[in-house]
């Protein structure tokens, strides 16, 4: 791909001084990508895209809304009715974090599905990681802006999670709620911080981006580019197919909007914070809810029950270690998968490993929206176990003694010989 | 063939995840309330004004002697139908504190100077603060009705269910001093008795004033009340999804016409 000639002038002084459009040229519009990305290719792109609604959205909306414990809660319902198109905005604003979450999980999951995580994308994956990190805390400062009943109750509950730190537990936890309880001055500061995350976001992504136009896109197959022959420029090729991609997930998310847009909310979130009333049953998100369940599933007395940690941990810190294991495990799975083979297409036993894991993540979401108790606990318990017993055993395991399929010559001649399978690569 | 069931049903377990989830919140209830055909379901939900100007009416004369509805301004009457001369009128009935007057009080012999309220004003509430609805309800405290339909899982069904759902216990069951049964509210026990009977209200239209009917029109009106952009957001949704649907065809054409050079 050689240098650009520009023809028109400002852009060719400009360009000659601060090469902004042969930058955006290189990396949008010749950019080399595999020319078999399938539509789970996709996701990438869309999550950008959300990551851009939710801030436009944002911005608009923090023109009307007062970080004020005494009027928060009817600052967003004066944005609901009385502020030209308001609705429309807090609703876009609010599921469109539920739809940032749908679009991230199932790009996470696709980079687990063909290996995108593997050598030379280690970095790639582990930038993305903390970007997901980084939406979490975002999405969960936000939620507690409107100063719902589930917004105080979430913030108690997950700000009392940093308390199990060792000698500095309850320092931390008094700090973050700059007082005694999460209070007003709690609600000024994670209305500032939620400002603040997703430009920390914005800068992670452009890492993320980095990270993957030096080495380029995985594909479906797992195997690297040969060749020009296997390669097409992203524009018109994937901007064509990104823009079909986000036309039918507007359907989705503004079909949301409009017609169910409380859909992924809890109902408590419509009824004033009230400190001296605790809802029935704390929920977070949906988006959370796995996480929940691995916060929960720990038994009391830990020690007695499993017999292997040589300290006493109280529930509640293995809990947390257990939630927060979870999330930063995934920072190692490059390096706890050790097959060299990146696309479960190829390794018949991963694949099922995948689907299996699949499951147990939707099962753990499952029960973190169920009472801890009975049977819930139980399920909760063994999903648990399971998902780490994926990650630290199943996984590297897998990998050394799984006897994968043939990968083939190279992209070019796996989508050419079998015609079947280039339609569908398409 | 196989894997693509499995990549769909992943995909159709994710979209439809907060299904699964929102049945839990329900547990909370004794009896799950019937489904009633709102007006304001479906895709072409909208609001029949009528009903919420009778809903209204039915606010006005028995809810709103306990019950606030304080994010509803009188000006907002306007959108279900009164005309300017009745949204005086019945603002006019009301009284709010009128603010310092030319002297600089607020205050006449320690009362308050009230004036009739306006359109720009709150719909009054029935009582000043929280402390004082509790002192006139034998400590239970009257909840604002602005937001209910949004705030109670599966809103509407259950505010009906509950305002028809009045009864005796069952036999064995323990109702605590004050109290009354009602299978819907959560616990089965409720500080409110019944607050409808037949005729409470004689309807302006000349409807009958059932207490089936009474409760569908005031729950009607909470359901506008709690989401006044309704109608206004699904009109402009079809409209939207009508845009998309067209816009998304042609862009699967131009996908298609590029891709075609490659195949």
């Amino acid at each position: 791909m050689s240098k650009p000639t520009w023809k028109n002038p400002i852009v060719k002084w400009i360009d000659h001084r601060l090469p902004v459009f042969t930058f955006i040229n290189h990396s949008a519009v010749t950019y080399p990508t595999p020319r078999n990305l399938n539509y789970f290719w996709n996701f990438g792109s869309l999550a950008g895209m959300v990551l851009v609604i939710l801030i436009a959205s944002g911005v608009v909306l923090s023109m009307n809304y007062s970080a004020n414990t005494e009027m928060a809660f009817d600052s967003v319902e004066r944005i609901m009715r009385d502020v030209n198109y308001g609705w429309l905005l807090r609703y876009v604003h609010m599921n469109g974090a539920s739809m940032f979450f749908i679009v991230v999980y199932i790009h996470i999951f696709r980079g687990m599905y063909y290996g995108s995580y593997k050598e030379p994308r280690e970095l790639l994956w582990i930038i993305g990681i903390f970007i997901f990190l980084a939406m979490m805390a975002t999405a969960f400062l936000g939620y507690v802006l409107p100063w719902g009943q589930m917004s105080f109750w979430g913030a108690t509950v997950i700000t009392n999670l940093f308390s199990v730190i060792p000698f500095v537990g309850d320092a931390i936890v008094t700090w973050l709620w700059s007082g005694f309880s999460v209070d007003n001055p709690t609600l000024n500061k994670f209305f500032s911080l939620h400002y603040l995350l997703p430009f920390v976001i914005i800068g992670l992504v452009f890492l993320h981006l980095w990270a993957l136009h030096t080495h380029g896109s995985n594909n479906p197959l797992g195997i690297d580019v040969k060749g020009d022959q296997d390669q097409v420029p992203f524009h018109p090729y994937y901007t064509a197919k990104d823009a079909l991609g986000l036309g039918v997930f507007l359907i989705v998310f503004l079909g949301v909007v409009f017609f169910a847009p409380n859909f992924f909310g809890e109902p408590d979130n419509y009824i004033e914070a009230n400190p001296l009333v605790t809802p029935p049953h704390i929920v977070p998100e949906w988006y959370f809810l796995p996480y929940y369940a691995i916060l929960r599933a720990v038994p009391d007395n830990f020690i007695d029950v499993w017999g292997i940690l040589p300290v006493i941990i109280p529930a509640k810190t293995a809990g947390v270690i257990g939630m927060f294991g979870s999330i930063i495990l995934l920072l190692l799975l490059p390096w706890l998968d050790t097959s060299k083979v990146r696309s479960a297409k190829f390794r018949p036993t991963y694949f099922w490993l995948f689907w299996i894991f699949v499951i147990d993540t939707i099962i753990l979401g499952y029960i973190g929206a169920k009472p801890a108790e009975g049977a819930f606990l139980l399920v909760g318990r063994l999903a648990t176990l399971y998902y780490f017993l994926h990650l630290l055993v199943l996984v590297p395991l897998v990998g050394r003694f799984e006897k994968t399929r043939p990968l083939p010559d190279s992209i070019s001649s796996a989508v050419i010989t079998t015609g079947s399978n280039a339609k569908e690569g398409s | 063939m196989f894997k693509k069931a499995l990549i769909s049903a992943f995909i159709l377990i994710l979209l439809t995840g907060g299904i699964y989830i929102k049945p839990v919140q329900a547990a909370g209830g004794v009896v799950h309330p019937e489904s009633q055909d709102w007006t304001t379901n479906g895709l072409f939900g909208f609001f029949d004004r009528k009903q919420l100007k009778r809903g209204f009416q039915v606010y006005q004369e028995v809810c709103a002697s306990c019950h606030s509805v304080r994010l509803i301004y009188y000006r907002n009457l306007a959108e279900i139908g009164f005309s300017p001369d009745e949204i005086k009128k019945i603002a006019a009935e009301a009284e709010v504190p009128a603010g310092p007057n030319d002297e600089g009080e607020t205050h006449n012999d320690g009362e308050p100077i009230m004036r009739p309220a306006k359109l720009f004003d709150k719909i009054v509430s029935p009582f000043p603060n929280d402390l004082a609805a509790r002192a006139a309800n034998a400590g239970a405290l009257p909840p604002d009705l602005s937001l209910m339909t949004k705030a109670r899982v599966n809103g509407p069904n259950y505010v009906h269910g509950l305002l028809t759902g009045f009864k005796d216990a069952p036999t064995g069951f323990k109702i605590s001093e004050g109290m009354n049964y009602n299978p819907y509210f959560p616990g089965a026990q409720i500080a409110m008795a019944a607050p409808l009977s037949a005729d409470s209200v004689e309807y302006a239209d000349g409807t009958k004033a059932t207490v089936e009917q009474m409760s569908k029109d005031v729950t009607a009106f909470m359901i506008w009340t709690a989401e006044p952009e309704l109608e206004e957001r699904k009109r402009l949704g079809l409209k939207v999804m009508l845009f998309l649907i067209v816009f998304t065809a042609m862009l699967y054409a131009v996908k298609r016409q590029v891709w075609a050079k490659l195949h």
